[in-house]
């Protein structure tokens, strides 16, 4: 039933668009987003992105989106729609869009697609992600620094290489403090459902964890830590209107810059399929500000956030794979295209990743 | 003992909204309607609720502002299918569609605002209890609400004139219509009222269950209180043990996975309606025994003078 329901939804949504008025001689650019833009969290950020654009070009392009498009076949419907409604430069914002977009990509060549934490490009499709792996490791960083139990809970949604990169560098960076620091991993199999957030966090902070990290959108969980009177770390949003004496800081995405810089590209007529990766340098991932840590724990973090930003990489060897092969030697850095197609565990990870 | 207590508090927490929502719905069908709305009135409830909590800063008359807005718009349902015997399935989902949708417009403004939580009881000495204390004593005010909610609409399906008559009107509307009942308007009652419980359900998420609002935050949790009245085979106090059996599997799930227990988490997350099914068909093999049960005019539409 729920599955028809979301069927349902992904037809009225993409029929709304329809009623949009149609501008002439304006370049329409589209959005899909895997959840509601009222998430406070991915799609909000994605959509923040999208009204950059409209603020800085909204004399030369006309945007819309569709939210809630589930992943899977749902999407390939949405994808479409918004191929025949005009659309010349269509973002798919989430990594299960991706065999969705690419085969739409493939049946209209003259349209642009670009699609976010994925791996597959066309001829017009080019991929873009933000380095929130950099991120991470400051959260693991001061996680160790900041944990009485030594135990941190990790809430997660899909066994995807974007989630478990994150695991591997938010645990290198609290080994790099604390090499017995423990991360419990809680898989809710959901993106978005802030009571199963919240459940996961209370079963975790049950068991003993004392700072939660989430890499799913609701605020759910640093809410639960603010109730126990227990630490987190925002997700995609800076959240600390709901946690003010709990989130210690939060990775925030800012996706306008990259959005408006691809939509002037197609307005002149350069764009090109690109993989485009970046981080805390360009501030596409950027940390909001350090607080409820004492400020040699601030220092620390500060210093390994400018650390970064000059280029250095967290998944920089010696490091093991979790059943303890070797996996980079001293000083080599991990390349990206094993980064987005990650799919094993570092060591020290105490959890068997799902296949 | 103290995570004992912990996961049990967990557990009536994530259970409170799907009794809730399913226990009115019981209603509902035990007067020969169904409603498949009840997604779309309980994400209704937690909009409402949240926002009037927000802006008269009272938790309370939030709560109060989520069962009027549920009922208010279960009528909308009961004017389509009841005065204007409209198809219930077809107006049940479109209701759910409206719903999802309209709260999204209307909560625009509330979303990223933290709110506030309605107060857990306290009883000095009773809640300071040890064990006992917390979870007799010390739960949210919709956790004693949906517990009096069962035993009430037990008492009344069984033990009253009242209660009967509805249940006769589910049964047979033509019956009922001959003897000078006045099905319709029993039946708008019915709805009303489960209506009002969706909407507490959608107001104990956005009040108790994770104090904010986010669009769509009910999840389908409208759908799994649907689920849960058939998995009860309209029996109030098996709705109860359902929903706790949900819960605790469900809540179950999570500290297995954070205790490390090798099982794949898709499994472990699948767990809870595998539960149902299993329980479902158990219930059905006795063929004889689910007819009883079921409404016989479930999903008809009535129309007085056919």
């Amino acid at each position: 039933m729920k599955k028809l329901l979301i069927a349902l939804m992904t037809t009225a949504a993409a029929m709304s668009v329809a009623v949009s008025a149609e501008a002439a001689d304006k370049l329409k650019v589209c959005w899909v987003y895997v959840g509601p833009i009222g998430d406070f969290g991915y799609s909000y950020q994605h959509d923040q992105g999208r009204l950059a654009v409209e603020k800085k070009l909204g004399d030369k392009v006309e945007t819309t989106y569709l939210e809630n498009v589930a992943e899977g076949p749902d999407a390939e419907r949405a994808f479409e729609r918004l191929a025949r409604q005009g659309c010349k430069l269509i973002f798919g914002t989430s990594f299960g869009f991706m065999d969705a977009e690419l085969k739409v990509a493939n049946k209209f060549p003259d349209i642009k697609f670009e699609h976010a934490t994925g791996y597959k490009t066309a001829p017009n499709m080019g991929i873009y992600n933000a380095r929130f792996y950099e991120g991470r490791y400051i959260l693991g960083q001061i996680a160790a620094k900041q944990s009485k139990s030594g135990v941190a809970g990790y809430i997660v949604s899909f066994p995807i290489p974007e989630v478990v990169m994150g695991i591997n560098s938010f645990m290198l960076g609290a080994q790099s403090i604390n090499p017995n620091f423990k991360a419990k991993i809680v898989w809710v199999n959901s993106w978005f459902d802030p009571g199963k957030e919240a459940d996961a966090a209370k079963a975790l902070f049950d068991q003993g964890a004392d700072i939660i990290v989430q890499h799913t959108d609701s605020t759910a969980p640093l809410q639960v830590a603010q109730e126990r009177g227990l630490h987190g770390f925002g997700q995609a949003s800076d959240m600390i209107k709901f946690a003010p004496k709990s989130q210690y800081t939060a990775i925030v995405d800012d996706w306008g810059p990259y959005y408006i810089e691809r939509v002037e590209k197609v307005l002149d007529g350069s764009w090109k399929p690109e993989d485009r990766w970046e981080g805390i340098k360009t501030g596409a991932v950027f940390m909001a500000p350090y607080t409820n840590m004492p400020d040699d724990v601030k220092a620390m973090a500060e210093a390994t956030q400018k650390k970064i930003a000059d280029g250095w990489n967290p998944f920089t060897g010696p490091i093991s794979k979790q059943d303890g092969t070797a996996w980079l030697k001293e000083g080599e850095v991990a390349d990206d295209k094993t980064l987005l197609g990650m799919n094993f565990y570092v060591k020290g990870v105490d959890d068997k990743l799902p296949q | 003992m103290d995570i004992t207590v912990s996961i049990l508090l967990t557990i009536a927490t994530a259970a409170t909204p799907l009794l809730i929502a399913a226990i009115g719905e019981l209603v509902v069908e035990r007067s020969g309607v169904l409603n498949l709305g009840v997604e779309g009135m309980m994400v209704m409830g937690a909009v409402a609720g949240f926002g009037a909590g927000y802006l008269t800063g009272s938790p309370w008359i939030g709560l109060a502002a989520a069962i009027v807005v549920g009922a208010l718009f279960s009528l909308l349902f009961a004017v389509m299918t009841l005065s204007l015997a409209t198809n219930q399935v077809a107006t049940g989902l479109s209701l759910t569609l409206l719903g999802l949708g309209l709260s999204g417009m209307l909560g625009t403004g509330f979303v990223g605002l933290p709110g506030e939580r309605l107060p857990n009881l306290y009883i000095p000495l009773l809640t300071d209890l040890p064990v006992i204390g917390k979870l007799l004593f010390g739960q949210d005010p919709i956790f004693y609400i949906s517990i009096a909610l069962v035993f009430g609409v037990s008492w009344f399906l069984f033990k009253t004139r009242t209660g009967l008559t509805l249940r006769s009107i589910g049964d047979s509307h033509t019956s009922a219509h001959a003897l000078g009942i006045q099905v319709i308007k029993y039946r708008y009652l019915a709805v009303m009222f489960g209506g009002a419980c969706a909407g507490l359900a959608g107001g104990h998420l956005s009040l108790v269950y994770t104090p904010q609002w986010v669009e769509n935050m009910t999840a389908g949790r409208g759908w799994i209180a649907l689920a849960l009245v058939v998995f009860a085979s309209w029996r109030p106090l098996r709705v109860l043990a359902g929903a706790y059996i949900f819960g605790a599997v469900w809540i179950g799930q999570l500290h297995a996975q954070a205790f490390g227990i090798p099982i794949p988490s898709q499994f472990l997350s699948s767990l809870p309606y595998l539960a149902t099914i299993v329980v479902l068909v158990i219930i059905s093999r006795n063929k004889r025994l689910t007819m009883m049960n079921t409404p016989a005019s479930l999903g008809q539409a009535f129309v007085p003078d056919r």
